[in-house]
């Protein structure tokens, strides 16, 4: 299992768009991912989950990865976070 | 003596004719969700399956044709909204309590999403809240949909519908079985409900206020659609005194039937074109039936409500060619997209004013894609040279020339493909907005037509929305600005030479007909339904006579007096030639 903390760097924070973008990415993957922000623990891979975090710019957010592509499949999300989404 | 009932309630008469018929009580908003248990869990499950992928349908229908309008922000919560539709732990979460706990899915779909929105809404973020609706919207789309499913299984024929208000969708609905007539709490006499009646040639009463209250689902009840009155469980006598109605109803359709092959031509040999609306697809039989000279106005936006997707080109082609070859030789008007108001779906857009907004020629200019779509089908479809383009809700200049380049785009394009259309296609506009009406003579010299929309001249021009039963007295159509307002685009038209009709409601009022024709008018559409009454109207009247009519009701100044001076007439001249029922 992979656990990373992730600081959000973009202005807007974690909204709609990188949300489905995130739920997107990580339905590559056959490994589990979950994201953990305030005692809430919620599925990656659920669109409707990922929403229900508010995550402002600075705010940090706990990701796990556990399974056989665990490493690639945190690569590819972090990178994505540590990109701002692509919107800085 | 006359008796009292207490068994009669009264609305608006929207729709004429008479049924008597079991009720259906159709109670959309006031559903609850109840916590019953299910006995079958397949059909539970396949039905969840199916209000899914109807709810991803309307997404992307709205997706297509609202991506450019609502910008990047907007388009991500329609795709957020698509993708929770497919979202693996959602969706496995309910299909598992359907099956364990044998609740219903619209139970299920509720409490789980509800969790989510709860948990949104505890956050302080603002947006948050926004966000919490977003899903609300979605959830309240599949708890829609599984309900229309279960209501299209409960719909049997030949009822009559109570309900609070219909919504075009409705109708598209109840078109499908043989519904006997319509009953609303809500709306007024130009209501959607109304229209579709009358289209579909049965009785409808509306604005009944407390129809859904007082009538109780399979209770026995005669709706009249001449008086708009209600008649709750009749007993034998009432039940007698309606069987005879009907009976003469039958024997005065019998002598409109005879109506048929006569030509519109007054005693002293006006010929007025009567042509037909089409509202929807399945009248066509009934337009031919009556003889009408022609369509005036194909109302296209319903296609939107007939396919469950986005009509393409060539789905709109063969509609289109298909009408222009049953009225063949007569001509047809093809209205594009008149979307908006409250004119079908689309765009899940809440604004504040839509009469005020986003609808007609407004929405084809910004979504080229979906102007041109319609156009290029039209054109394809006017080899017969039958076919006219109208163009609705048109405010200024501006809009006709720059949809006019754009037919002119199309027809370069489907010359380059070597595809075959009418050169000369007459280009017409709805004269619905008061701009338009003042205007006219400016754009007489752009068009080849025009059609007057009264429904909608109306409510612009005295501020009065007519779906609104609060106000719908001051929705007034013998108000003296509407009639001078008609006199001067009928004139103003005449004179520029080009050809000017009426496709709204009023030209089928038996007591305004009169007028219009007096005021000048030679070619007026009506419901299939109104052309045998037209018909006789005009064929018992005298040009002259009407001539002075109209000319007296242009001096007035009041709608009382213009209204009584009509209401005379009738009685006077045409109460001895329309068998009246009363």
């Amino acid at each position: 299992m992979i656990e990373k903390k992730v600081k959000i760097i973009n202005n807007a924070g974690m909204h709609t768009r990188p949300a489905a973008t995130i739920v997107k990415l990580a339905a590559k993957y056959k490994c589990e991912f979950y994201l953990n922000k305030d005692g809430l623990h919620i599925n990656g891979k659920s669109i409707i989950g990922v929403m229900t975090l508010a995550a402002e710019k600075g705010s940090e957010i706990i990701l796990t990865f556990d399974g056989e592509d665990e490493e690639l499949a945190a690569k590819d999300i972090l990178d994505f976070f540590n990109r701002g989404f692509d919107e800085l | 003596m006359k008796q009292e009932y207490h068994n009669i309630i009264k609305g608006i008469a929207a729709a004429p004719g008479i049924a008597i018929s079991k009720a259906h009580l159709y109670i959309k908003e006031k559903e609850q969700i109840t916590n019953e248990l299910i006995s079958n869990v397949d059909e539970a499950l396949e039905n969840l399956e199916i209000a899914l992928e109807q709810s991803k349908k309307e997404l992307k229908k709205i997706f297509s044709l609202a991506v450019d309008k609502l910008g990047e922000k907007r388009a991500a919560i329609f795709e957020a909204q698509i993708m929770i539709l497919d979202d693996p732990i959602l969706i496995s979460t309910i299909q598992t309590r359907i099956k364990l706990e044998k609740h219903s899915p619209e139970y299920v779909v509720n409490d789980e999403i509800t969790k989510y929105t709860d948990l949104m809404n505890l956050s302080h973020e603002s947006y948050m809240k926004e966000r919490s609706h977003d899903i609300e919207d979605i959830k309240n789309r599949i708890i829609r949909n599984l309900r229309k499913k279960k209501w299209k299984s409960r719909i049997v024929n030949d009822v009559i519908v109570v309900t609070s208000t219909i919504t075009p969708s409705d109708t598209v609905l109840f078109s499908r079985v043989n519904v006997k007539g319509y009953v609303t709490d809500f709306g007024g006499l130009t209501s959607h409900a109304a229209i579709v009646a009358r289209s579909l040639n049965i009785p409808a009463v509306v604005g009944v206020h407390e129809a859904t209250n007082n009538i109780n689902e399979d209770d026995t009840i005669i709706i009249d659609g001449y008086k708009g009155e209600v008649v709750i469980n009749p007993d034998d006598k009432q039940l007698h005194e309606y069987q005879r109605k009907i009976e003469k109803l039958i024997k005065q359709d019998k002598e409109f039937h005879k109506l048929r092959e006569l030509p519109a031509k007054t005693l002293d040999r006006r010929e007025i074109q009567l042509q037909a609306n089409l509202d929807l697809t399945d009248e066509m039989d009934y337009i031919v039936h009556n003889c009408a000279k022609g369509i005036g106005l194909v109302r296209t936006e319903q296609l939107f409500e007939a396919f469950e997707v986005f009509p393409d080109e060539e789905i709109q082609f063969n509609v289109y060619k298909s009408i222009a070859e049953q009225i063949y030789p007569e001509t047809v008007i093809v209205r594009t997209f008149d979307i908006g108001g409250d004119k079908v779906l689309p765009v899940d857009l809440k604004e504040p004013n839509p009469f005020l907004g986003w609808r007609g020629i407004r929405l084809l200019l910004d979504n080229p894609y979906l102007f041109k779509t319609q156009v290029r089908a039209i054109l394809r479809a006017s080899t017969h040279k039958n076919i006219k383009i109208m163009l609705p809700m048109i405010a200024s200049l501006d809009e006709v020339l720059l949809s006019k380049n754009i037919i002119e785009d199309c027809k370069t394009d489907l010359r380059k493909e070597g595809k075959p259309f009418d050169k000369h296609i007459e280009i017409g506009i709805m004269v619905e907005i008061p701009s338009a009406a003042v205007m006219i003579k400016d754009f007489s010299n752009e068009v080849d037509f025009v059609s007057i929309g009264t429904n909608d001249l109306i409510q612009y021009l005295l501020a009065v929305d007519r779906g609104n039963d609060i106000v719908s007295k001051n929705y007034q159509e013998f108000h003296p600005a509407v009639v001078r307002t008609l006199h001067h685009i009928i004139s103003e038209g005449f004179k520029s030479k080009i050809k000017v009709s009426m496709c709204g409601e009023m030209a089928a009022d038996p007591f305004a007909v009169p007028l219009l024709i007096g005021l000048g008018l030679n070619s007026i559409s009506v419901s299939a339904s109104a052309i045998p009454q037209v018909k006789k109207i005009i064929r018992s009247l005298k040009y002259k006579e009407l001539k002075s009519l109209a000319s007296k009701c242009l001096k007035l100044k009041s709608e009382k007096e213009i209204n009584e001076l009509l209401h005379n007439f009738y009685k006077t001249k045409l109460l001895d030639q329309i068998k009246n029922l009363y």
